[in-house]
């Protein structure tokens, strides 16, 4: 394990296009993640930032730039990603959890067929793990029987239970009743406060002022503004800037 | 043996001329086409023959269309990124597959294996399985090719995001999910292909349904015979789709 501050992820040129180059969803982004931040990603929709998110995991293959990742370039197609997505944890909007399984075999399936786990060693430190968002006496239900909160509660310890160094959440909030949104930032929250390297793309502006280490505005396939809350939200530089969080505030 | 006895009697009246009464000639008729000359052993021979030819040929079908089905699901899937020579050219092959077999009757494929490709051998449940097999395997690949893309992308996504490769991904998360989808249309394969089963007798295998031509022509009569393996077939369609019925809710009560 290296310190904090050190830069684990580091995004240059990025570009996706899609459907023959006539979309372009991404053009020409940089950014670097430092371990132990909180980077959050806002923007209005289509300006990018999930394509962004999902580009750091190579669940969506950029077609220009490159994504290095604890130093190696997962962009070269010779890496083979697999080994680097189980150190990328991800959390997607509308939870994906298996449905044909319980919760604990969703949450041990990855331990034990990828980080060759005992069963055992992989149940403990699941339950370890449902014991801390308050939901143990879940672990044999299947997702249907969970509220929307709970299941994604539970996809986020999903993706702790593969140990990973960052985890992406990718708008984890946005398919939820508004009563069982405070449930999961307050997951995220705790997890910030441990230390946990996140990149978030939300439309929690709460969250992001609160928890946020480092705020990223992005339109138009591009970043257009980046930097502490504070400095963001309260002295927004450019005018599309100021319009979003007109429009969000 | 009463029964018997009355039965042989009857024939010797009828032989002779004299007109029966409608219960009389019932019992005569079916006497004669189950039960004189111990001809239930032709219908139970017939019935193995049925069945063996089907559990084989679904076996194969099986084993067949999902080969296929996920070397085309694999091939589209991978369409973005560069797609190997050899899945192409595996893709390929499948595709032909499944439009020739699609395309032409089974019948005449049937005839095809039987007097043209293994015009020599005498393995007529073996041949017959063999061309029921291919034939079941294409129509078998659309079934699981399209329960496996009714499966949602997210999931996929979500097993790859864990650092599962593709074939775990698959086997563990999406083919659990698909067989449950499919499983209706693939227990209505499963029966369309035991009664299908019925035109072996141009390749002169004896399935049930040659059984009862045989017998048809022996004693001059198709009612009871006809009649009779029709009951028999019915009551096969109606065992399996009790199975593939409690197999469904079994896979479904896991849920919710």
């Amino acid at each position: 394990m290296s310190g904090k501050g050190e830069v684990l992820i580091r995004v240059e040129n990025l570009e996706k296009h899609f459907k023959g180059g006539q979309i372009h969803a991404l053009n020409g982004v940089t950014a670097d993640i430092r371990r132990g931040e909180v980077v959050v990603v806002i923007g209005p929709s289509g300006s990018g930032k999930s394509t962004f998110l999902r580009c750091l995991n190579l669940l969506e293959r950029p077609t220009g730039g490159s994504v290095t990742f604890d130093g190696v370039d997962i962009t070269d197609p010779k890496v083979n990603i697999d080994i680097h997505r189980q150190k990328m944890g991800m959390v997607f909007q509308h939870f994906n959890l298996f449905p044909h399984m319980t919760i604990l075999e969703n949450m041990t399936l990855a331990p034990v067929k990828v980080l060759k786990k005992s069963r055992e060693e992989a149940e403990r430190k699941a339950l370890s793990l449902l014991e801390r968002v308050g939901l143990a006496d879940r672990a044999a239900a299947y997702p249907g029987q969970l509220s929307g909160g709970q299941k994604q509660r539970i996809a986020i310890v999903r993706a702790l239970c593969m140990e990973p160094e960052v985890m992406l959440f990718d708008e984890p909030t946005s398919a939820l009743d508004p009563e069982m949104v405070g449930e999961v930032l307050e997951v995220m929250r705790d997890l910030a406060r441990e230390g946990m390297t996140m990149v978030v793309v939300t439309h929690e502006m709460g969250f992001a002022r609160e928890v946020g280490s480092r705020v990223i505005f992005m339109d138009g396939g591009v970043i257009l503004e980046e930097n502490t809350p504070q400095e963001l939200f309260g002295n927004p530089s450019s005018e599309r800037l100021k319009v979003f969080l007109a429009k969000v505030l | 043996m009463g029964w018997i006895n009355w039965c042989e009697q009857l024939l010797e009246t009828a032989r002779g001329g004299a007109v029966l009464g409608p219960w009389e000639e019932l019992n005569k008729d079916f006497y004669q086409a189950f039960v004189q000359e111990g001809r239930w052993n032709m219908y139970i021979e017939g019935i193995g023959n049925t069945l063996k030819v089907a559990v084989l040929a679904l076996i194969l079908g099986f084993v067949l269309g999902l080969l296929v089905a996920i070397v085309r699901t694999f091939h589209d899937q991978r369409r973005e990124e560069r797609s190997g020579l050899l899945l192409g050219l595996l893709n390929g092959l499948c595709r032909i597959y499944t439009t020739v077999i699609r395309g032409t009757p089974m019948m005449v494929q049937l005839l095809i294996m039987g007097f043209v490709i293994f015009k020599s051998s005498r393995n007529l449940v073996g041949i017959a399985a063999l061309s029921f097999g291919i034939n079941s395997g294409a129509y078998v690949a659309e079934i699981i090719r399209g329960g496996l893309m009714s499966v949602d992308a997210g999931q996929m996504e979500a097993g790859r995001s864990l650092g599962l490769n593709y074939v775990q991904t698959m086997w563990h998360i999406i083919i659990p999910q698909a067989i449950k989808n499919i499983l209706p249309a693939l227990g209505n394969e499963l029966i369309t292909l035991l009664k299908e089963t019925s035109i072996v007798t141009v390749i002169g295998l004896r399935d049930l349904t040659k059984a009862a031509q045989l017998i048809t022509g022996k004693i001059y009569g198709g009612f009871m015979p006809l009649f009779g393996v029709a009951l028999i077939y019915l009551a096969m369609v109606m065992v399996l789709a009790a199975l593939v019925n409690k197999l469904e809710r079994r896979l479904r009560s896991s849920e919710r």
